[in-house]
């Protein structure tokens, strides 16, 4: 039955393919979401809006509230954006991992190792 | 021990390490070369990346800048951490899942010929020749300063290290030094650091000194500072001079730039996966953030000491009435090498520190900076009260002091009497700052020559074994070449360096990202915008910073530093315009940008294989 299978091979190509498609419009939100508040933590605090927070200062601290997002609340922002990034890109990359090998499953493919790569 | 002695001791000790470590990890491949055989672990990479990245600016000269800058020199903060915050979420994770070895790779594969790979081949050429000469010139100053060896011998001493194990260990070698070297050069910089911070504050963390009440004030250290600074008529520490919108567009640039610098995005390449390639961004990030928040706050204990030790203190000690204290023995030792000046202009023997600069350049001079009439010990060139007198004419206005902006680094152990130890240590510092990034850029120059050039370029039958060859032959060529430009250094090094950033801005990164994100860019598209990007942001600077340029015809007040960011703007542009007039990639283009979009691994939970 080789007509039965190549229509099973395509179908199955065919929703790798979506899987990938939602997996890169996921990262790409992902990535929207941080570069949001990566703008905003220093080009926004920090530089656009400095002087009307500068009339705040950062409860417990002397530091003049848009001051410190340019010169230390912006750098400890960015280290927790990347943190963000990097257990969220690896929470996708595990989504579609699981999702390639539920589509190689149903369609009584070979467990998914077939597309494995050198 | 002697200041001098702890300095031998520890340079000679930390030398002896890398060398060491360059021995122990000789590269026996081409892929060991370029990229330590994909084999390094993300912590490790973080380190190296760390090292790479913070050059003997950053250690030297950065607490500095932002010390006589206050607010606005928040842009080499932000500009500088900000960059890696883009390096990981568009550029790292996709450049490593594409694999291969350099970023003219990535750049002449996706656009899909030689011509692209040139453009990029010589931006990357001249983008870190013009930093390398900077590092190595710092690598003399450091050796000068402190071992009282000539600027010339201490440059052809750094050579010699970087020749070691930048030729032998290639990308490997200089991985694992360069973890040493950030160690060095992170402890180097948080010693004084703490000191400095329980001095003036008492609280031992510098990041929280820095928002704290100063001793004895009962008011903050920044409020404290703003009100000194409004005492003497400088602008207040807090809120700077510059424009917002140049501020703005500076911190861009130096983003945009810092993502595009080609030795930083190499070392992504270096992990063995992707998943590698994101937690190495986030570990090197951590640890550049643990320099570049003391940095702000050195700065300001800097500031707050210099102001309280010198204003209106009496130079002579005779002179000190019973309620003064005269001035510090670090002035004059610091004066004794031409880093400090005062012209005593109202005659009353005391240090009067206020806005705009003491005195005039002399003719030739491109930036104000102190001639002395004699040689420190010849006491002809010595004024009534002893302080050395100045070829510079003085100025109309009622400043008396020059401090050179370097020394705030330098002079801080002394500054606030440190044990002779931790003077050494900064110095070790220094060298290993210059040393780890001048490393990397050499790197750099070396594959773009024998990889980007002869192998995949005008040589593609070179064998493996030809390929090492001339990338060991390239990279001790480079080492020989940065190391003239140290000793005979160009006038416009300085200048050129802070470009490098804005010559990045404009040429690689909207080249890598659009093509990552726009399946649609053609080569026609962004060997144009490159072209563009740089050609204009190279006219931009040349015309206000080289031609004598008006400042005042600066477009909407933006600095030539801060010009990259409308480079960037304007390559980006010519590469959509162009890119939708010419037709569409080929199809094994637009699968390339596929592949590298999305994890190759079906099977495995951890991203992707080793590419």
């Amino acid at each position: 039955m080789t007509d039965r299978r190549e229509a099973e091979a395509a179908l199955r190509e065919e929703r790798v393919r979506a899987a990938n498609e939602r997996y890169w419009r996921r990262s790409l939100r992902l990535v929207a979401v941080l570069l949001t508040v990566w703008f905003a933590v220093s080009f926004g605090c920090g530089i656009l809006l400095r002087e009307p927070l500068d009339a705040y200062t950062l409860p417990g601290t002397g530091f003049p509230l848009g001051f410190w997002f340019a010169q230390q609340g912006a750098i400890v922002t960015f280290v927790v954006l990347v943190a963000i990034y990097v257990l969220a890109a690896a929470r996708l990359d595990a989504d579609l991992a699981e999702e390639r090998n539920r589509i190689a499953f149903d369609l009584g493919g070979d467990g998914g190792d077939g597309e494995r790569s050198a | 021990m002697s200041v001098q002695g702890w300095t031998f001791t520890l340079v000679g000790a930390t030398f002896a390490l890398y060398v060491l470590i360059a021995l122990r990890s000789r590269a026996l491949s081409t892929t060991e070369f370029y990229v330590a055989g994909a084999h390094v672990p993300p912590l490790a990479n973080g380190m190296a990346t760390a090292a790479d990245w913070m050059s003997a600016a950053s250690f030297l000269s950065m607490a500095g800048l932002i010390s006589f800058s206050g607010y606005d020199g928040s842009v080499y903060l932000l500009g500088w951490t900000g960059g890696y915050v883009l390096l990981a979420l568009l550029l790292a994770p996709y450049l490593r899942r594409f694999g291969k070895y350099t970023v003219p790779d990535f750049i002449g594969d996706r656009y899909y010929g030689r011509s692209a790979r040139l453009v990029a081949v010589v931006a990357a050429l001249f983008v870190s020749f013009t930093y390398v000469a900077g590092q190595m010139r710092g690598v003399g100053v450091v050796f000068s300063r402190f071992l009282e060896v000539p600027v010339d011998t201490g440059v052809v001493i750094g050579m010699a290290i970087v020749f070691l194990y930048a030729v032998l260990g290639g990308m490997k070698g200089i991985t694992y030094t360069q973890v040493a070297q950030y160690c060095v050069l992170i402890t180097a910089f948080l010693v004084p650091a703490i000191f400095l911070s329980i001095l003036v504050t008492g609280n031992a963390i510098p990041q929280l000194g820095f928002g704290a009440d100063a001793v004895d004030s009962g008011r903050s250290l920044l409020a404290k500072l703003d009100g000194l600074h409004e005492e003497l008529g400088f602008a207040p520490y807090t809120s700077g001079t510059k424009s917002t919108l140049d501020v703005f567009c500076i911190t861009m640039a130096l983003m945009v730039g810092t993502a595009g610098l080609p030795h930083v995005i190499v070392r992504f390449y270096t992990v063995p996966r992707v998943r590698d390639a994101r937690v190495s961004a986030f570990w090197a990030l951590l640890f550049i953030a643990i320099l570049y928040t003391a940095a702000p706050a050195v700065a300001a204990f800097s500031r707050t000491n210099l102001i309280e030790s010198v204003e209106g203190a009496p130079y002579a000690a005779a002179d000190a009435g019973e309620l003064e204290t005269p001035l510090p023995d670090w002035f004059r030792n610091w004066e004794d090498t031409d880093l400090i000046a005062w012209v005593d202009k109202n005659g009353d023997g005391r240090v009067q520190y206020r806005p705009g600069a003491a005195f005039a350049a002399l003719p030739g001079q491109t930036k104000v900076k102190p001639v002395f009439r004699a040689a420190p010990d010849d006491p002809a060139g010595r004024g009534s009260r002893g302080e050395r007198l100045l070829e510079n004419a003085p100025t109309g206005n009622e400043n008396e002091l020059y401090v050179d902006r370097d020394i705030m680094v330098l002079a801080a152990p002394e500054i606030a009497a440190l044990p002779a130890w931790v003077i050494a240590l900064v110095a070790a510092g220094g060298l290993a700052a210059a040393l780890s990034t001048a490393a990397g850029l050499l790197l750099v120059v070396s594959s773009a020559v024998s990889h980007d050039l002869l192998k995949r370029g005008f040589a593609r039958d070179l064998p493996e074994k030809g390929e090492l060859l001339a990338a060991r032959a390239s990279a001790a060529v480079a080492v020989v070449v940065a190391g003239y430009l140290g000793i005979h250094p160009p006038g416009f090094v300085a200048e050129v360096v802070a470009f490098a950033f804005g010559l990045a801005a404009s040429s690689f990164f909207p080249a890598i990202v659009l093509g990552i994100f726009w399946k649609r860019t053609t080569r026609a598209g962004a060997v144009a915008g490159m072209i563009a990007g740089l050609a204009f942001t190279v006219a931009y600077i040349i015309h206000f910073k080289f031609l004598g340029g008006d400042p005042a015809n600066l477009w909407f007040g933006i600095s030539p530093e801060g010009i990259g960011t409308l480079g960037m703007v304007v390559n980006a542009s010519i590469t959509i315009a162009v890119s939708l007039l010419t037709p569409p990639p080929p199809p094994e283009v637009v699968a390339l940008v596929e592949s590298v979009r999305t994890p190759r691994d079906t099977s495995s939970w951890s991203g992707d294989a080793a590419g």
